[in-house]
C-alpha cells in the first residue's frame, strides 16, 4: 500500500521581552538558578498577574506576519496540572479565544512553493526546569524561566513530509527573528517545536492516529524523528498492528522516538477563564502602533529586490533568508553603489562560504558591509583582478584592514599600463620561442601558456585582458 | 477607651491624653486576659506592633499624623504582612512567615497605623461559623458557647471583645457582613475591585473583596480612605478617582427610597431578626425614607451558583500549596505523586477538600458546561435582578443572616444548612455589588444586623445611611458583658 504521511507542528516561542508575561522579574537566559524568580514566579499566597503589553505587542506583529485576524478580545485561560516546576499549579495560558487567529505562511520545498495553515498562536507563560542531575536522589527546581512569555504556534496537519515540515519550522524560525519577537536560540529552547505525526493510506480522507513528538530543538533531529516516527507508524500498520494517541521524546543517541506517556494517563487541564485577568482587549489603534514600527517583511523584500536590483529570483530568496543577510547586502549595494548582482554574489559565494566555515553569524561578519563594498570598488574600476579580489577578501577576514591598505601593502595593484604590458610580452615572447612556434603552427594551446607566462612574469599584477590583446597582435 | 470610635481615638491621641504605644499595650494587655479564651487573634507579636506605634507616636509628635495615625487595628490572617506569619487559618501555612505585604497592609502602614496581630478565620476563608480553622473556634463575645459567624470570625470576635478598635476583613460571599451581623458590628464589603487582592490570600479570586469592620458606619468611612484606591498589581483593581468616604456621613435620608427584597423575608428567616430588621425599617420611615416592596427573583439561585463558581477558582487558586516551595510538606513520602496526596492531606482541612474535590469536579472534562458555564450564565441573571432592583430604589435593605449566632458545633455536620446562612449575603458578591451590615437590636440577646446593599460604587452613601441611623440608636455602641 502507498502511504502518506500527515503532519502538524505547536511551536513555542520565547518571546523577546525584558521582563516576565506576568511580572517585573527579568528573563534573562543563564542566570543562577532561582535569581529570577520573584514572588509570582514562585507563586507565593495572595500574589497577582499582570499582563505585559510587549509581550501582547510581540503577537500582533506576529499575527501581522502571517496575515492573521488579531483577536480582538482574548481570554486568558488557567490549565491545570501539578508538576514540581509549575508553581502554581495551573499556567495561565490562552484556550477558547487567542490572541492571534487563522493566518498563513508559505514555504519553498525544491522548487514548489507550498502554503501551510497557522490554525492560531496565543500568549501564555513558560514553566520553570526541573534539574534532575544534580542532586542526589532529589530533583532541584530552577523557575527563573517559570513565567517567561511564549507564544504558542499551532498549525493545521498541513505538511506531508519530514522536508515540508523541516521547511515550514525553518520559516518560522527565520520570521520570529526577522521581526524581533524572539531570538530563536534553539539551544537555550528559546524555539521548540512539537510535531504531531500521522499516517494514512494516500488517497484517504481521514486523518490517522497521531503521535505527538515533543521538544524538538534542532532541525536535524526533527527530520530525524519524524523519519523515524513515519517508518515505525507504518511498519506498525503494516504488521497489523494499531498506532495509540501518545506523547513521544526523540532520542537523539539512537536515532529512535519512544512513547513518554499514552493518552489513557493524559490529563484533564480543567481550563477555565483565569479570574485574575481580564480579557485582552485589542483595538485598532494597538494595532496600527504596532504596524507603524513592522520591518518589511521577507516576502514584500524579496519582491523588491528582484524589482529594484534586478535580483533572480533564486537570488532574492537567499538574500532574504534571514534579516540578517538582507541587512548585510542592503548595506554592501548601498555603500558599493555599483552592480547589485555582483554584491549578492559575493554574499551568497565567499561570504557565506567563510561564515559557514567558522559557524559564526553574519551579524559577526569579520568583513562589514563597507569592507566589501571597498573590495568591490576595487575590481569594478580593474584595480584588482577577481582572482586578487579573493585573495584581498581572505586578508580582510583576517583583519588585515580594508581592501585599499591591503592592495597597497601588498602591491597587488593591477598593471593597466600598456608600455610596461608591452615590455613584459616582449620579454615573454622572447623566452619562449617554442611556444611562439607551436602556436604559429596552428597549436591553440600555446597561446594560453604564453598568457600565463606574461602573468607570471607580471606576479598576477597584470590586466590579463590587456596582456590577451596584445599578445594577439604581436603574434599577428 | 476600650469603647471609643476612631474618631475619638485620633483626638486623644492628637492631644496627648494616650500614646500610641499605650493604646497598643492596652489592647495588648487586654488581649492577653481575654484571647486565650475567645481565640480571636492567631499570631501577636507585641514587639513589632509596640516598634510601629512607636514610630506613629513620632508622626503625632512631628504634626504628621493622619486621621489612623497611631490607632492599632487587627488584620485578618489572609492578608499577606511583612515579617509575620500569615497563615490564613490552615496548617498548609503554620509557619508560613510573609516576605511581602499586601496593598492593604501597606496603605494602613503608610497611613502610621499599628498592626495589632493577624485575626483567627475559617480556613482559606471557606465557613460561616469560624469553625474550619486550623487554630481553633472562636467565641462569640455575646455568647460564649457561640460562634462569631465567618469567616471573618476573629476580627469580629476581636471587635466585638473590644480587643482591636476595629479590623480588617474579607468577604467572598458574605465573610465581612455574617460575622459583623452575629456580632453586633459595622461591616462593609465594598464594590468588587475597590480593595487591590494584591497579597491577599485568594479564596475565590472574582468574588473576594477586602473590607472594614468596626463599630461604627463612621470609623467604616475613615477606614475605607485608607483601604480603598486603585493598584496596579491587581489587573482587577478600578482605576477610579480617590473619594472621601466620609463626605456623606451627615447628609439627610429625607427621599430615599430603599427597596425591600420580597425574596429576603421569606422561609428560611428566624422570626426575631424579622422583627428587628422590620423595626429598623420602621426607625429609617421616621427618618424621611420611603420603601418600596421589590423583587430579586433569582435569590434562590445564588447558593447553588455560588457553589459551583467559589469551589471552581478555589480547586485552582489553592492548588500552588503543593508542598514544593512553602508551606506545609508531608514527613514521608516515596515518590511525587504521594507527597502531593500526602502533602495536601495532611495541611488542608474538611471543608478545603470538600470545596476543592467540589470545584474540581464542575469543572472537569464533561461537566464544565453542565456546572460552570451554567452558574456562569446565572450568575448574569442574578445581577440583572439587582440592575432591575435598582431602577425603583436607591438602597436594599433585609437581614445580613437568616439567624441570629448559633451553637458551636450545631451545623458542623451539616455544609448544607452552614451555606444557608449565607442566602442573603452571596447574591452581592456575584453581581460584584457593595453590601453592609449595621447592628439594628437584639434577638433573645444576640446581635441582629441589618443589611444594606447599595448600587455600584454608591459606598459613601451606604455609610451615610449607616451613620444616620446610627446617630438615632446605640445598639452600635452597646458591649457584651464579661469583657472588662
Amino acid at each position: 500500500m502507498q502511504w502518506e504521511v500527515v503532519i502538524g507542528l505547536e511551536t513555542h516561542t520565547q518571546l523577546q521581552t525584558r521582563t516576565k508575561i506576568f511580572s517585573g522579574a527579568s528573563t534573562a537566559f543563564g542566570a543562577e538558578p532561582n535569581t529570577q524568580a520573584d514572588a509570582v514566579s514562585i507563586a507565593l499566597p495572595g500574589v497577582l498577574p499582570v499582563l505585559n503589553r510587549e509581550a501582547v505587542q510581540c503577537a500582533i506583529r506576529f499575527g501581522l506576519a502571517i496575515d492573521a485576524e488579531i483577536g480582538r478580545r482574548s481570554v486568558f485561560a488557567r490549565k491545570n496540572y501539578f508538576y514540581p516546576d509549575l508553581p502554581k499549579g495551573y499556567q495561565i495560558s490562552q484556550y477558547e479565544l487567542p490572541v492571534v487567529g487563522k493566518g498563513k505562511l508559505t514555504i519553498q520545498v525544491g522548487d514548489t512553493e507550498k502554503t501551510i495553515r497557522i490554525t492560531r498562536a496565543h500568549l501564555e507563560e513558560d514553566a520553570g526546569k526541573s534539574l534532575h542531575g544534580d542532586f542526589h536522589g532529589m530533583t532541584g527546581i530552577d523557575l527563573n524561566r517559570a513565567g517567561t512569555p511564549l507564544l504558542e504556534i499551532v498549525t493545521e496537519p498541513d505538511m506531508r513530509s519530514a522536508a515540508e515540515a523541516v521547511a515550514y519550522a525553518k520559516k518560522l524560525h527565520e520570521l520570529v527573528q526577522w521581526i524581533g519577537i524572539c531570538d530563536g536560540n534553539m539551544q537555550e529552547g528559546s524555539f521548540r517545536c512539537d510535531v504531531n505525526v500521522s499516517v494514512r493510506p494516500k488517497g484517504s480522507d481521514k486523518l490517522g492516529t497521531r503521535r505527538e513528538i515533543k521538544n524538538l530543538n534542532s532541525f536535524r533531529f526533527m527530520q530525524q524523528a519524524i523519519e523515524y516516527e513515519t517508518r515505525w507508524q507504518i511498519e506498525t500498520l503494516e504488521d497489523g498492528g494499531t498506532i495509540h494517541q501518545a506523547t513521544v521524546l526523540f532520542d537523539p543517541d539512537t536515532g529512535e522516538t519512544r512513547a513518554m506517556r499514552s493518552k489513557e494517563e493524559a490529563n484533564d487541564y480543567r481550563y477555565f477563564p483565569d479570574p485574575d485577568l481580564l480579557p485582552l482587549v485589542i483595538s485598532e489603534a494597538d494595532i496600527a502602533a504596532v504596524k507603524a514600527h513592522m520591518p518589511e517583511l521577507p516576502e514584500a523584500m524579496k519582491a523588491r529586490f528582484e524589482q529594484e536590483y534586478g535580483l533572480t529570483a533564486y537570488d532574492a530568496v537567499s538574500i532574504t533568508s534571514s534579516r540578517g543577510i538582507a541587512d548585510y547586502f542592503v548595506s554592501s549595494v548601498t555603500a558599493f553603489g555599483g552592480e547589485a548582482k555582483l554584491v549578492a554574489n559575493w554574499v551568497m559565494g565567499s561570504v557565506a562560504a567563510k561564515l559557514n566555515e567558522a559557524g559564526q553569524d553574519i551579524v559577526d561578519s569579520p568583513v562589514s558591509p563597507a569592507q566589501l563594498a571597498g573590495l568591490l570598488k576595487r575590481t569594478a574600476d580593474n584595480t584588482i583582478s577577481g582572482k586578487m579580489a579573493k585573495e584581498v577578501f581572505e586578508a580582510m577576514w583576517a583583519g588585515e584592514g580594508d581592501a585599499d591598505s591591503i592592495i597597497e601593502q601588498r602591491g597587488l595593484k593591477q598593471v593597466s599600463d600598456s608600455g610596461a604590458i608591452e615590455a613584459i610580452v616582449d620579454e615573454v615572447l622572447a623566452a619562449n620561442a617554442t611556444m611562439v612556434a607551436e602556436y604559429k603552427a596552428g597549436k591553440e594551446k600555446a597561446f594560453n601558456g604564453l598568457v600565463g607566462q606574461c602573468m607570471k612574469a607580471s606576479k598576477g599584477k597584470a590586466n590579463p585582458t590587456q596582456v590577451n590583446e596584445i599578445l594577439k597582435k604581436k603574434l599577428a | 477607651m476600650i469603647n471609643a470610635s476612631l474618631k475619638d481615638l485620633a483626638t486623644a491621641l492628637g492631644a496627648r491624653q494616650i500614646s500610641s504605644v499605650e493604646l497598643t499595650q492596652l489592647l495588648l494587655d487586654r488581649i492577653a486576659r481575654h484571647n486565650p479564651e475567645i481565640n480571636a487573634y492567631i499570631t501577636l507579636d507585641a514587639e513589632k506592633s509596640l516598634a510601629q506605634a512607636a514610630a506613629a507616636d513620632v508622626l503625632i509628635a512631628q504634626g504628621k499624623a493622619g486621621p489612623l495615625t497611631g490607632i492599632p487595628f487587627a488584620q485578618k490572617d489572609i492578608f499577606c504582612a511583612k515579617g509575620w506569619r500569615t497563615t490564613c487559618g490552615s496548617k498548609m501555612l503554620e509557619n508560613f512567615v510573609a516576605p511581602y505585604d499586601a496593598h492593604i497592609i501597606s496603605q494602613f502602614d503608610a497611613a502610621g497605623a499599628v498592626n495589632l496581630g493577624k485575626t483567627n478565620m475559617d480556613e482559606f476563608a471557606m465557613g460561616s461559623s469560624n469553625e474550619t480553622s486550623y487554630f481553633g473556634k472562636v467565641q462569640n463575645p455575646w455568647d460564649r458557647a457561640r460562634v462569631p459567624g465567618g469567616s471573618s470570625g476573629g476580627s469580629a470576635a476581636a471587635v466585638a471583645a473590644r480587643l482591636a478598635p476595629a479590623a480588617t476583613g474579607t468577604d467572598t460571599g458574605g465573610s465581612i457582613r455574617q460575622p459583623a451581623s452575629l456580632c453586633g458590628l459595622s461591616g462593609l464589603k465594598p464594590t468588587y475591585g475597590v480593595c487591590s487582592r494584591y497579597g491577599m490570600i485568594a479564596f475565590a479570586s472574582s468574588l473576594d473583596q477586602a473590607g472594614p469592620m468596626a463599630k461604627s458606619a463612621e470609623d467604616l468611612a475613615l477606614m475605607m480612605n485608607v483601604m480603598a484606591g486603585f493598584d496596579s498589581r491587581d489587573s482587577t483593581s478600578l482605576q477610579r478617582e480617590k473619594e472621601d468616604y466620609t463626605r456623606n456621613l451627615n447628609k439627610p435620608l429625607a427621599g430615599l427610597r430603599i427597596g425591600l427584597p420580597k425574596e429576603y423575608f421569606a422561609e428560611g428567616l428566624d422570626a426575631g431578626v424579622a422583627q428587628v430588621v422590620l423595626d429598623a425599617i420602621a426607625q429609617y420611615r421616621k427618618l424621611g425614607t420611603e420603601t418600596v416592596e421589590i423583587s430579586l427573583p433569582n435569590t434562590q439561585l445564588s447558593i447553588p451558583v455560588y457553589y459551583v463558581l467559589a469551589p471552581a477558582e478555589a480547586s485552582s487558586n489553592l492548588s500552588r500549596y503543593d508542598g514544593v516551595r512553602y508551606g506545609h510538606r508531608a514527613a514521608e513520602y516515596t515518590d511525587l505523586m504521594g507527597m502531593y496526596c500526602k502533602t495536601r492531606a495532611e495541611g488542608f482541612g474538611a471543608e478545603v477538600k470538600r470545596r476543592i474535590m467540589v470545584g474540581t469536579y464542575v469543572l472537569s472534562a464533561g461537566y464544565y458546561d453542565a456546572y460552570y458555564l451554567k452558574a456562569q450564565q446565572l450568575r448574569r441573571l442574578i445581577a440583572q435582578d439587582f440592575e432591575q432592583a435598582f431602577k425603583q430604589c436607591d438602597v436594599i435593605m433585609g437581614p445580613a443572616a437568616p439567624g441570629t449566632a448559633f451553637k458551636t458545633g450545631e451545623k458542623t455536620d451539616d455544609p448544607v444548612a452552614m451555606y444557608l446562612e449565607d442566602l442573603y449575603t452571596i447574591a452581592v458578591n456575584l453581581a460584584g455589588l457593595p453590601g453592609m451590615s449595621v447592628p439594628a437590636g437584639f434577638s433573645n440577646g444576640l446581635p441582629v444586623g441589618l443589611q444594606i446593599i447599595g448600587n455600584y460604587f454608591s459606598e459613601a452613601r451606604m455609610l451615610n445611611v449607616g451613620h444616620a441611623y446610627q446617630q438615632v440608636t446605640d445598639w452600635h455602641t452597646q458591649m457584651p458583658k464579661g469583657i472588662e
